[in-house]
């Protein structure tokens, strides 16, 4: 036999055996554990004759792709891993169950990007094109990212990005292009809000940055959102992206006398920059930094790590349950933070990180649209996701839909983790913001 | 205003000795052979990776990890000379720069496959020293220190000792030196290992105060080249001069400018000394 044809016959056997044990209505997204010992396709024995007539399978095919070599490995790789994990979980689940009674199950293909914007381009089309594709998931990073929603466009492909936190690609008048991840514009934002709620009085903010587009987008965002908030924004300071001595910048900043300080850039710079920050002593109520503080290996500060906050995308602390959920007057969807978690770790040894959690999420997101339209078709998917206003384990999710920033992440906020010290003294992540997800009041000031 | 002009002051000072040092190993080298070294860079990132290793793997302190790298220093200088310089030392200029930058290359080469490009980071801390509204960071002031220690060891060594003696006469005329009976190879081969000594000393003083990568040696290197140029190319007491004004604009300029500004001026100051003083504030070796 063909080895198509005992693929299918085996899928059709296993969707007849689960069929029985699915949960009602078909709205469960997957179970947290796998069950255990499916049985492999090609070993299923013959389709019964006898059995009740099955249910249409369809299959969709999600198309990505993966830097399984290049500079971005290590965060495509949790994401690619997050993605799957979804695929596995929903496929073991007996997959989507339509309002026709319709199966949806679905099938990856992905290949490798090298990293590579160019060959983003190449793949995407591809997949498109000679792969037929029913869904496109984006790579990871802005910059591929962007690259492949051109070819999502012009091929009225769906695409969920995920690990794409740029807010310009989201205002190129795409309308099929929907993000996962809170934009860059919002990274610092959270952190404003949460001083302005923990600590009213304070007024002088410094926002030091590194010089890259990334981190001053985000550091021009929050400057125009602390302004607007009232905040003095006592030196506003851009650094070069190789900086290891921040001394004279430190310099600066105790001249200007800030009472809060937020800023950063990558993990390198910020985590000198908090040390250095340390070393110096400098007075400070908060201490926010981009992409450093979330990192688990930011301890290695140890005191010069306490009291700093850094934003998260998501934390596997972050507290967005169904309750919050009911609280916040918002459906909840799928499984819990502890779930994934578990699952995750379970899959792949280690604890999921933000990346990881962002590539399940695509893979829900675009789940709970094919729910909810009901069909595969792409203008039915798209205007379910157009609706679409829920909470998940990641977070709330909602997208722009004006014309200007069609797609764009709305709802989803980062969540905010400042190193604390627990009883026993050691270094712990809390999460602090927002209220919802928070596991931790804030300590300030940091020194 | 003014605790602020102080600190920075004595900030861009401390470190500017430092840099001053990792000078003077560039200078030395050129006074005594007329060779500009161009895998001074990589031996400043050996020296905080000799530091770090002592200092993470076996426990050793920094300030004792840096007699290692000192022995080791000189050792691989001496190396590096007969390997790579002793051959093309009458050759013309462009042979010994590419020599040395092969040296570059081999060194970061084989740094990046063992080492990786990761940051590294000697997690060691002397305390903060508070003299009012100025705070001064222990490791820094140490490496200050350690630094005016080193140049003062040079200069004893220079001006005292027989071998000192020695490497000064063979910069100054190396025909006359050896028709003196002194051992001109071996002389130049020690100039070289105290040169790439000075270097890596440097470098683990550095690793004590910032993060650091095997690439990045680059950064010293340069500013090395705006240094030599400033306080005069073979002259190693110009080159610790040229040093704290290197770092007096690091620690004041970003007071009155954004810090983007630091390297601009940086290398106008090269470029205007090349045109209005060629041989540096303090003269060049003649």
């Amino acid at each position: 036999m063909p080895r198509p044809i005992r693929i299918l016959l085996g899928i059709l056997i296993l969707v007849i055996g689960l069929a029985g044990c699915a949960a009602p209505g078909g709205q469960a997204p997957a179970p947290t554990q796998p069950p255990a010992a499916t049985p492999a396709p090609t070993q299923a024995p013959p389709t019964p004759t006898a059995a009740p007539p099955a249910p249409k399978t369809v299959t969709a095919l999600v198309g990505f792709t993966a830097s399984l070599t290049g500079k971005l490995n290590v965060e495509s790789t949790r994401q690619t891993n997050g993605l799957q994990l979804w695929m596995k979980q929903v496929n073991e689940a007996g997959g989507i169950k339509l309002a026709d009674g319709t199966v949806v199950k679905f099938e990856a293909k992905f290949y490798d990007d090298e990293s590579n914007q160019d060959r983003v381009q190449e793949l995407y089309t591809r997949l498109a094109s000679e792969d037929k594709a029913d869904f496109l998931i984006s790579p990871y990073s802005s910059g591929l990212t962007a690259a492949a929603s051109v070819i999502a466009e012009q091929y009225e492909k769906i695409m969920i990005t995920t690990g794409a936190a740029s807010d310009s690609n989201y205002k190129q008048g795409y309308t099929l292009v929907f993000q996962a991840y809170t934009p860059a514009s919002k990274y610092l934002t959270g952190a404003v809000d949460l001083i302005l709620a923990t600590t009213p009085n304070l007024k002088r903010i410094a926002i030091v940055h590194e010089n890259d587009k990334f981190s001053t987008d985000v550091a021009n965002a929050a400057k125009r959102y602390a302004e607007n908030k009232g905040f003095e924004v006592v030196l506003f300071e851009g650094y070069d992206s190789g900086t290891t001595d921040f001394a004279p910048i430190i310099n600066k900043v105790q001249q200007a006398a800030p009472e809060a300080i937020i800023g950063g850039g990558h993990f390198q710079d910020g985590s000198t920059f908090a040390r250095q920050l340390a070393e110096k002593q400098v007075p400070a109520e908060f201490l926010a930094l981009l992409v450093a503080p979330p990192e688990p290996s930011f301890a290695e500060l140890g005191d010069a790590a306490v009291g700093v906050i850094g934003p998260s995308q998501w934390e596997p602390l972050a507290a967005y349950t169904e309750a919050s959920a009911k609280a916040a007057g918002l459906s909840w969807y799928g499984l819990s933070g502890a779930d994934f978690t578990a699952a995750y770790q379970a899959a792949y040894g280690e604890e999921p990180s933000y990346h990881a959690a962002g590539g399940y999420a695509a893979g829900l997101i675009l789940q709970a649209a094919i729910e909810k339209a009901g069909s595969l078709e792409t203008a039915k998917v798209k205007e379910a996701l157009d609706g679409m206003d829920m909470l998940t384990f990641f977070g709330h999710i909602k997208f722009d839909t004006t014309p200007e920033a069609h797609g764009l992440q709305i709802g989803h906020e980062m969540v905010y983790i400042q190193w604390q010290k627990d009883a026993g003294g050691h270094l712990v992540k809390q999460v602090v913001w927002p209220v919802e997800a928070k596991t931790a009041d804030v300590i300030h000031p940091v020194r | 205003m003014l605790s602020t002009l102080l600190a920075a002051a004595i900030d861009g000072l401390m470190i500017g000795v430092v840099y001053g040092l990792v000078a003077m190993g560039l200078t030395l080298i050129f006074g005594v052979m007329n060779v500009i070294n161009l895998a001074h860079g990589p031996v400043v990132v050996l020296g905080m990776f000799g530091v770090y290793l002592c200092f993470a793997q076996l426990g050793l302190p920094p300030y004792g990890g840096l007699l290692v790298v000192a022995v080791l220093g000189i050792l691989l200088g001496v190396l590096i000379y007969f390997v790579a310089v002793h051959r093309v030392l009458n050759a013309p200029h462009l042979s010994s720069l590419l020599a040395t930058f092969a040296v570059n290359m081999m060194i970061i080469g084989i740094g990046t496959s063992i080492l990786s490009t990761n940051f590294r980071n000697v997690d060691y801390s002397l305390g903060t020293l508070r003299l009012g509204t100025i705070a001064l960071t222990g490791t820094r002031l140490t490496a200050a220190g350690v630094a005016l220690a080193i140049t003062a060891a040079l200069y004893l060594f220079l001006q005292r000792t027989r071998p000192g003696k020695y490497i000064r006469a063979v910069a100054n005329n190396r025909q006359s030196a050896e028709l003196m009976g002194i051992p001109s190879r071996r002389v130049l081969a020690l100039a070289f290992g105290i040169g790439t000594m000075l270097a890596a000393m440097a470098g683990g003083l550095l690793a004590t105060i910032q993060p650091f990568t095997i690439l990045s040696g680059g950064v010293y290197e340069l500013k090395s080249f705006v240094i030599v140029v400033l306080g005069g190319l073979g002259n190693p007491i110009g080159a610790l001069v040229g040093g704290l004004i290197l770092g007096l604009i690091e620690g004041l300029v970003p007071v009155f400018m954004r810090t983007t500004w630091v390297p601009v001026l940086e290398f106008v100051l090269f470029v205007l000394i090349l045109l209005i003083r060629p041989q540096g504030l303090f003269g060049a070796k003649s």
